[in-house]
């Protein structure tokens, strides 16, 4: 589904990946750990082309994202995005958040775009905050809104990038709940996050990431209970 | 004897000359009014070409700024009524109104441009992840919230264009200044007229400036929501 090969990006002098080859699979659910600044970021990013790699090739589907004559915006209505910072729109109510994509990119009548919004809505528990504005809402509500409104394209990968750093401990938890049940439907989902406990319920596969590069891989149960490299031995004894 | 009172009597009573300072204020605000929507036309456009990813559209609309922002507004005006618009028999109040629309558009530019770039970068990123094009993402997304911090400076640039385009009085003598400089002729009298116009523009930009601040107050609260 997500074929990455021998990605490398640079900014300016700063090398912060320095090739990397993965394949996420269909319904796969990938978690990316690993100290900051190691790039895990970074390589989320590159995967929806929010940052231009400066060398090597993403395949999404089949497509390749990185080739200047692909249409970019087609590929990304399949991938959908969290941010750390939510990102909401300011100016638009809820409703709107949500319906403003499949409206305009999508060409989805209003009254279906609404209706699917509901439906979305109550899938994240927040049937009744249709008509508020983001600043009315908390943090946990907002990234439960950002990941509906991700969700209304319809997307076949969802890419979280941190989507539960930026929260109040006591919010976490109804983010991670929502992202369970979306793993739990089979979505295929690509998770950078400090939260171990949900790479560990959750992941299909962790990638442990330092330096631009992905130094171990596997199940959580491999890398969680039988690390095999130093670095990642280090990390998890200071997080778990 | 010319008494204070007679002389007012001479600058406004006398030929009905009231009506010349009616309609200079009228064309003054005719010519604010027209500079202020093509110097938003061309404000926004020059705005869009400096942010986008086309050097050669980045290096015309830097020149332009550069040069306007860099070369006194009498002189524009005098070039493009004696040079350029000179071959064709245009209005004086439309030379003027393209003249500091002109201007005034190098100046809008920049209040869009930071405008713009005032929008976290995460806006963009959010509607470009959803598939948005980035003309959709700047129409639907990044312009309804880049209008917030134009809208005061725009209002500004309006109160000050008021102000500048006495100088049209150079050119001709439909606006305000216009009406001092014709009443001048007549009566010989410099204080009076001077001093009226001056009252004139004080009191239009007072009210001007004080439905501007209401107007801006009533769009805060309306965000607060």
């Amino acid at each position: 589904m997500i074929k990455v090969t021998g990605l490398k990006k640079s900014f300016g002098d700063l090398e912060v990946l320095k090739g990397i080859d993965q394949h996420v699979k269909k319904g796969e659910k990938v978690v990316v750990i690993g100290p900051s600044g190691s790039g895990k970021s970074t390589f989320l990013r590159c995967i929806n082309l929010l940052e231009v790699p400066t060398e090597g090739e993403i395949l999404i589907e089949g497509e390749c994202i990185t080739d200047p004559k692909t249409n970019v915006n087609r590929i990304r209505e399949k991938m959908g995005m969290v941010f750390q910072q939510f990102n909401l729109f300011p100016h638009l109510s809820v409703m709107d958040n949500i319906t403003l994509a499949p409206i305009k990119v999508k060409k989805i009548p209003k009254d279906e775009a609404e209706k699917r919004a509901r439906g979305l809505l109550e899938m994240v528990g927040l049937a009744d905050k249709a008509d508020a504005y983001p600043a009315q809402l908390s943090g946990g509500q907002q990234q439960r809104i950002a990941i509906a409104r991700a969700l209304a394209m319809d997307p076949d990968i969802m890419l979280f990038d941190e989507p539960t750093s930026a929260l109040d401990p006591e919010m976490v938890g109804e983010v991670l709940q929502v992202m369970k049940n979306l793993a739990d439907d089979g979505m295929t989902m690509v998770v950078v996050t400090h939260e171990m406990g949900f790479a560990r319920e959750v992941g299909s596969r962790v990638l442990f990431m330092d330096g631009g590069y992905v130094v171990e891989e596997g199940t959580p149960e491999e890398v969680f209970s039988n690390p095999k490299n130093d670095r990642t031995k280090e990390f998890l004894s200071k997080v778990l | 004897m010319n008494t204070f009172a007679n002389r007012l009597s001479d600058t406004f009573i006398v030929d009905g000359r009231w009506r010349w300072f009616v309609s200079g204020l009228g064309y003054t605000m005719l010519i604010t009014l027209f500079a202020v929507m093509l110097g938003c036309i061309i404000g926004v456009i020059m705005a869009l070409m400096r942010l986008s990813k086309s050097k050669i559209l980045r290096l015309i609309s830097g020149v332009y700024i550069d040069v306007i922002r860099g070369t006194p507004t009498m002189v524009q005006l005098l070039i493009i009524n004696f040079v350029i618009l000179a071959p064709i028999n245009v209005p004086a109040w439309i030379i003027g109104s393209i003249a500091f629309g002109i201007n005034s558009g190098a100046y809008i530019a920049e209040i869009v441009r930071g405008g713009i770039l005032s929008v976290n970068v995460g806006q963009t990123e959010a509607g470009r992840s959803l598939g948005m094009t980035s003309r959709q993402t700047m129409k639907n997304i990044i312009m309804p919230q880049a209008m917030k911090n134009i809208l005061p400076a725009l209002c500004n640039e309006f109160v000050v264009l008021i102000k500048e385009t006495a100088v049209v009085g150079m050119v001709s003598n439909i606006d305000l200044v216009g009406a001092a400089r014709k009443v001048q002729g007549n009566t010989y009298d410099y204080l009076v007229p001077l001093l009226s116009i001056a009252a004139i523009y004080y009191v239009v930009i007072k009210i001007i400036s004080i439905i501007l601040s209401k107007v801006e107050e009533g769009m805060r609260k309306a965000d607060k929501r």
